[in-house]
């Protein structure tokens, strides 16, 4: 069974939702605390959303030197899966896992409500359950989720195809407020160049249950759940 | 030796910067038309032990540049004071 390990900070939220939606895909799921120095045979990692640490200083800063992130950092370095989501993606972003940072959104206010993405790419790990150009309807809820880089990253990743998720400009079929944070290029999500590693701004972890309306994020667990395991595990650990 | 340092980060020219805009408007709002090219930023202060000022600037840049500035996106100047 795939081991996935949700990290929890202080001020991390949608952990369970995380865990429930890794378990709902069959995998082994559990959390792992900031301060444990071993993801304890993680296949894959997850950082949910929050404001760990209370975001103080900028957002994922603090959280980024935590002694769980040392042993994330040799996870993704051994090409292992790791998904941040939100304030997840904002630490990957200040861990230099992925490129560029995340700033107050463009109309300083908190942004909570359904946006439009488009599947950029299907061949990370985390989205090949999707089709490319399928478009998802996801919830975001930021504060700091304008994307910025310099102009030759920018370049960079569009030139790599490294984009994962855009905000979809709005349209009849699609009416909602597109790019709801000002980001460049209408970022919501980037990857590394493996596809390893990805970061979105979306939470898909609130809309993988049927309960809770169509489950557009569903895909990004099924996909997760479909990786390999990474080496054979002993002692595998239960919750 | 003790050294006071103060930190100023601040956003990249260049950069959007919505904060400084707000407190512009803001400013324009309560009759100070004057005001221009506002940007927000923050300031740090911190006491460092070190054998000289440069040694004491020296650490302070290394903390800069690991975790008290990003830099992405900021830019920040020391000022080093002997206490």
């Amino acid at each position: 069974m795939l081991n996935v390990a949700v990290v929890r900070f202080p001020g991390s939220n949608c952990d369970f939702d995380t865990l429930r939606a890794a378990e709902r895909v069959g995998t082994n799921a559990y959390f792992a605390w900031h301060r444990d120095t071993s993801l304890r045979g993680a296949d894959v990692v997850v950082l949910p959303g929050g404001f760990s640490y209370g975001d103080y200083l900028r957002s994922g800063a603090i959280a980024r030197f935590s002694p769980v992130m040392q042993a994330v950092q040799r996870h993704a370095a051994d090409g292992g899966a790791v998904l941040g989501i939100c304030n997840g993606f904002q630490i990957l972003c200040e861990a230099h896992l992925l490129p560029g940072a995340l700033l107050r959104n463009a109309g300083l206010t908190f942004v909570s409500k359904p946006v439009d993405v488009i599947v950029e790419r299907n061949d990370t790990a985390f989205t090949s359950a999707y089709q490319p150009g399928e478009r998802l309807r996801l919830p975001v809820a930021h504060g700091d989720g304008r994307f910025v880089a310099a102009e030759d990253t920018l370049r960079m990743l569009e030139a790599e195809g490294r984009v994962v998720l855009r905000y979809v400009p709005a349209t009849e079929s699609s009416p909602l407020q597109p790019n709801p944070n000002g980001s460049a290029c209408h970022i919501a999500g980037i990857c590394n160049a493996s596809g390893t590693v990805v970061g979105i701004m979306p939470h898909p972890e609130r809309t993988a249950d049927p309960l809770l309306g169509a489950p557009d994020g569903l895909g990004f667990f099924t996909s997760l759940a479909a990786a390999r395991p990474r080496a054979p595990t002993l002692n595998v650990p239960s919750r | 030796m003790s050294f006071r340092v103060h930190v100023r980060v601040m956003p990249r020219g260049g950069l959007l910067d919505p904060q400084g805009q707000a407190v512009e408007h803001a400013l324009t709002a309560l009759g100070f038309a004057e005001a221009g090219g506002v940007r927000v930023g923050r300031a740090i202060e911190l006491d460092v032990a070190a054998g000289s000022r440069p040694e004491a600037e020296a650490r302070v840049r290394q903390m800069c540049d690991k975790l008290l500035a990003n830099p992405v996106t900021e830019d920040y100047l020391l000022e080093v004071e002997e206490v």
